[in-house]
């Protein structure tokens, strides 16, 4: 039987022999993998890129005290962003399934209409969800939207949910009996996570501090998108991956009041618009930054 | 010669619900192209939208095109260089009389065009003007869009390739298969390319499709879906239902909740047994012919007693505080930013069901009727609120007239859909209904155009079919109506509820309404009388005599109420009509038209409204006015559509 790990190395080899970069997760907290600067600004502009990497992905109200067979606060997201999309897309995604084992003349492959949205992000795309034996697998996306930016080139955007397709190549009922090597189950490794970021999320995160760094969060951000010149010589050296590390705070912060119960309805929409804004702000300023004169800058020369 | 066609766009998986409209408008756009043909036939699958004809000439038949050159008064050398620009001597030109005098014509014979060069010239055209709901773009910023991309094209006209690129794929004789069973690249022509795709495990016809679904499911005792056999079958090439099981143990669950979950979530069919109970077990259609080792089976059923574990859990989770305990979380659900909280709704739903003449179950319901939003049942299945509610409310103890009401609260969902099944449920539906209208009307919430993100039409739809079908006879729309607008708001309600659901005539509808009511069933009962009266030959001159008064009355801009003064009334025509109005006032219109109508038409005849004496004239205006509002109870006459 394939372990947890070992399906996560085959689809990393798999894609590596694609062309991808094999990325590690990033270092601040998302929601998903789509977050990431390497997915987020790496769309944007005219350059190909091609990267795969796992992504712990944190959705504070998901969370269920590690009682839920299926719902987690904090799952494992493989993204493979393909830019641009070649014309065999999804031939190669269905031999990265073939890859890790999957005979799919054996089993039922569907592609159901889903289209992807992230008001937070001010990015949208079009594609479907990917059903296997009835059980979505994977979310797939031609990103036709970023940051408010329509792009220029068309990336594919696959996003495996790798608790569940190993759920489902082990044949378990419950994320938390997958084994993660021969030796550990994912229970082992992270039941404790489930538990204890329940607790916080949902009993013991304090709304009012969690305003303050929200606050602080965006203030600091928005002063950061605000000195931004696309005037001066010295552009380059502008902070603006800085700046969106902290806007990916204020988007778990928005996460964490959300699942504590902190948020009407009709403040959701107020929040969800200052996000996207820094969102917003940050893509303009970066697509200017690299791509503005359509020249690559040396900075990120290939 | 006469040709077969064959044009396939083969793409990614288009959304199946779009299907049938991209054929028609592929159908029209083809068309458009105005090349002779026999037939057309249509099909698609998820990854391939097929246009075949038959009977299409090898070109356009050849033509003359007549081009004027200088009158026959000319001078030659002016002749000359027409000739010459044709590429003809003067001696090859005609002439031609026309009313200006005399001219010269060169007669250009036009070869017809090559089918085959205007379908290169207007398929893609034809293609990317297919209207989708949402499209995308995938060959870079500017490249076409289209529903979602074009990965291969075919394109014969008989033996030969119809040339044409789109986003960078060229059209060839090249169809591609069923994306694991059959070959990717597959030569075809236009006799054998649905064999050859059968062969590669795709069936093109959706018919056929669909027959292999329903066949297969003769034996099954499947819950008929017919929206559900759409959809799958255009998300299949090649559908094979399987039946699979599920444990016993979950039919505790209401089976709404089973059903949506199966339907909704996994697009399955769920099964009864012989008695008409929910059955443990569920109908999946695949994408292959077969599942010898029944991995697809077992794949399914775990993934559904996953989905149903849910259910379980959050049901069981909700039921730990009871929809009672939860009316003051309402205050902290947004009904909308500037219409309040649910709980504010809630209360005005409470007052509303009260005035509506709703009992202590109305608004003990009307209380309840939003607590199923907090609930994680109706977070996860958004679809069933309402159902949830009543289901808690049930299992909660509250009484049959409670649950119902809240089950039923949404009811109805569209003019096909029934109404509450009780009258508790009438009135809190209505009560919801009209709490949601009016408050959007107050603060300018009005739908304009296509734009009606809260679906108020749907609402006031909702509240004729309930007042009308549930009788609620006492209850006055009119008193609910608090803005001008959200009164013409609902008058084209009713007017396309009667028109349109009901088949009422359009001025019969307006005849009706014109009187001023808004209980609708009275304005129903009306309208039969309407239709009925109809029949009678005295309807449509009596009609016309209404409109003639109507007219006079405006005319001479009078308004007053008034009596009618006996003494000035002269003997013949007029004290004949006026006599007849005071034996058959109070009597209902179908038993005195036809003496009416008579002593009308003959004051109309002989007497002059229009009096010198003005205290004469004066009174006959009064006499016309007096006979219009006693005849005016069922209708306004006037407002009928004659033919004389």
């Amino acid at each position: 039987m394939q372990s947890f790990q070992d399906i996560i190395f085959k689809l990393k080899r798999y894609w590596a022999d694609r062309g991808c970069i094999i990325q590690e997760p990033y270092d601040v907290e998302v929601g998903a993998g789509t977050m990431c600067p390497e997915t987020f600004l790496r769309v944007l502009g005219p350059r190909p890129y091609r990267v795969a990497y796992v992504q712990p992905s944190r959705r504070p109200a998901d969370g269920r005290y590690g009682d839920n067979p299926n719902r987690l606060y904090k799952h494992q997201q493989l993204q493979v962003i393909l830019k641009p999309s070649p014309d065999d897309i999804i031939e190669q995604y269905l031999g990265s399934l073939e890859a890790i084992g999957i005979d799919l003349r054996v089993h039922d492959i569907k592609f159901e209409e889903d289209n992807w949205e992230a008001p937070t992000l001010g990015a949208w795309g079009i594609g479907w969800q990917v059903m296997l034996d009835g059980l979505e697998i994977t979310q797939f996306t031609y990103f036709q939207q970023c940051g408010g930016i329509d792009l220029d080139v068309v990336p594919a955007e696959i996003t495996y949910g790798l608790e569940r397709l190993t759920a489902f190549l082990q044949v378990k009922d419950s994320v938390y009996d997958i084994d993660w090597t021969d030796r550990f189950t994912y229970r082992d490794v992270r039941y404790l996570d489930e538990l204890q970021y329940s607790v916080y999320n949902f009993e013991l995160a304090d709304v009012p501090t969690l305003w303050k760094l929200f606050d602080l969060h965006e203030a600091e951000a928005a002063r950061l998108i605000a000195m931004y010149d696309p005037k001066s010589p010295e552009k380059q050296r502008f902070p603006l991956l800085a700046a969106y590390d902290q806007v990916l705070k204020c988007s778990n912060l928005f996460n964490t009041l959300d699942a504590r119960g902190a948020i009407s309805v009709t403040e959701r929409v107020g929040i969800i618009g200052r996000v996207r804004k820094l969102a917003v702000g940050v893509a303009g300023a970066w697509a200017d930054q690299q791509f503005a004169g359509g020249e690559p800058s040396q900075a990120v020369a290939q | 010669m006469s040709l077969p066609f064959l044009l396939e766009i083969g793409t990614e998986e288009i959304p199946d619900w779009m299907i049938p409209g991209a054929l028609e408008n592929l159908r029209l756009n083809f068309e458009k192209l105005d090349i002779p043909h026999e037939t057309v036939t249509m099909d698609a699958t998820p990854r391939r939208l097929v246009l075949r004809a038959e009977g299409l000439p090898e070109r356009q038949a050849d033509r003359e095109e007549r081009i004027q050159g200088p009158a026959k008064s000319a001078p030659a050398q002016a002749v000359a260089g027409f000739a010459r620009k044709h590429g003809v001597s003067p001696a090859d030109l005609t002439t031609e009389t026309t009313a200006k005098g005399e001219y010269y014509v060169f007669v250009k014979k036009v070869r017809g065009r090559r089918t085959l060069d205007i379908l290169a010239e207007g398929l893609p055209g034809a293609i990317l003007g297919i209207y989708f709901p949402k499209t995308m773009y995938w060959a870079g910023k500017g490249g076409p869009r289209f529903i979602r991309p074009i990965r291969w094209l075919v394109a014969l006209l008989g033996g030969d390739i119809v040339p044409f690129e789109i986003a960078g794929v060229r059209s060839g004789a090249m169809t591609s298969g069923h994306r694991r069973l059959g070959a990717r690249e597959i030569a075809v022509t236009t006799s054998d390319y649905e064999q050859r795709l059968r062969d590669h495990y795709v069936i093109l016809s959706a018919e056929e499709r669909r027959n292999r679904i329903s066949n297969e499911l003769a034996g099954v005792l499947v819950k008929a879906d017919p929206a559900l056999l759409d959809t799958l079958v255009y998300l299949t090439e090649y559908p094979t239902p399987i039946t699979g099981r599920f444990d016993e143990q979950f039919l505790e669950l209401p089976e709404e909740v089973l059903v949506t979950v199966m339907r909704h979530h996994q697009k399955y069919f769920s099964v009864e047994d012989a008695e008409g109970r929910l059955a443990p077990q569920f109908v999946a259609v695949m994408n292959i012919p077969s599942d010898p080792e029944g991995f697809v089976r077992r794949g399914n059923e775990r993934v559904l007693r996953a989905r149903f574990n849910d259910a379980r859990f959050f049901w069981e989770t909700d039921q730990k505080k009871p929809l009672r305990d939860r009316v003051a979380d309402l205050a902290h659900v947004t009904f909308q930013a500037k219409l309040g909280t649910y709980l504010e709704k809630t209360r005005r739903m409470q007052a509303l069901a009260e005035r509506l003449g709703g009992d202590a179950h109305a608004v003990r319901a009307a209380e309840l009727s939003k607590c199923d939003l907090t609930t994680e049942l109706v977070k996860e299945f958004t679809e069933l609120q309402g159902v949830v509610g009543g289901l808690y409310a049930r299992a909660q103890g509250e009484p049959e007239p409670v649950w119902q009401a809240i089950y039923d609260q949404y009811k109805p969902e569209s003019m096909e859909d029934s109404i509450p099944r009780s009258r508790t449920g009438q009135i809190v539906s209505l009560a919801d209904k009209l709490d949601t209208l009016r408050g959007c009307f107050a603060v300018g919430l009005i739908p304009s155009g296509s734009r009606d993100p809260f679906a108020l039409r749907r609402a006031a739809q909702g509240v004729v079919k309930i007042l009308v079908e549930g009788r609620l006879a006492e209850i006055d729309l009119a008193d609910y109506i608090d803005t001008p607008a959200l009164g013409e708001f609902f008058d084209d309600r009713i007017r396309y509820y009667f028109r349109d659901i009901r088949g009422f005539a359009y001025d019969e509808v307006n005849a009706a309404m014109a009187t001023g009511s808004r209980r609708l069933v009275d304005l129903e009962a009306r309208l039969v009388r309407i239709q009925n009266l109809r029949s009678s030959p005295d309807f449509e001159p009596l009609a016309a005599s209404f409109k003639r008064i109507r007219n006079i009355l405006e005319q001479a801009g009078f308004h007053e109420a008034g009596t009618v003064d006996e003494s000035l009334i002269e003997a013949g025509p007029e004290r004949d009509l006026y006599e007849e109005y005071r034996r058959i006032a109070g009597q209902p219109i179908e038993t005195v038209i036809s003496r009416l109508r008579p002593k009308i038409d003959l004051f109309f005849d002989k007497i002059l409204v229009n009096a010198p004496d003005a205290r004469v004239r004066q009174n006959r205006l009064t006499l016309l006015n007096t006979l219009r509002a006693e005849f005016s109870k069922v209708a306004d006459f006037s407002e009928i559509v004659t033919h004389s």
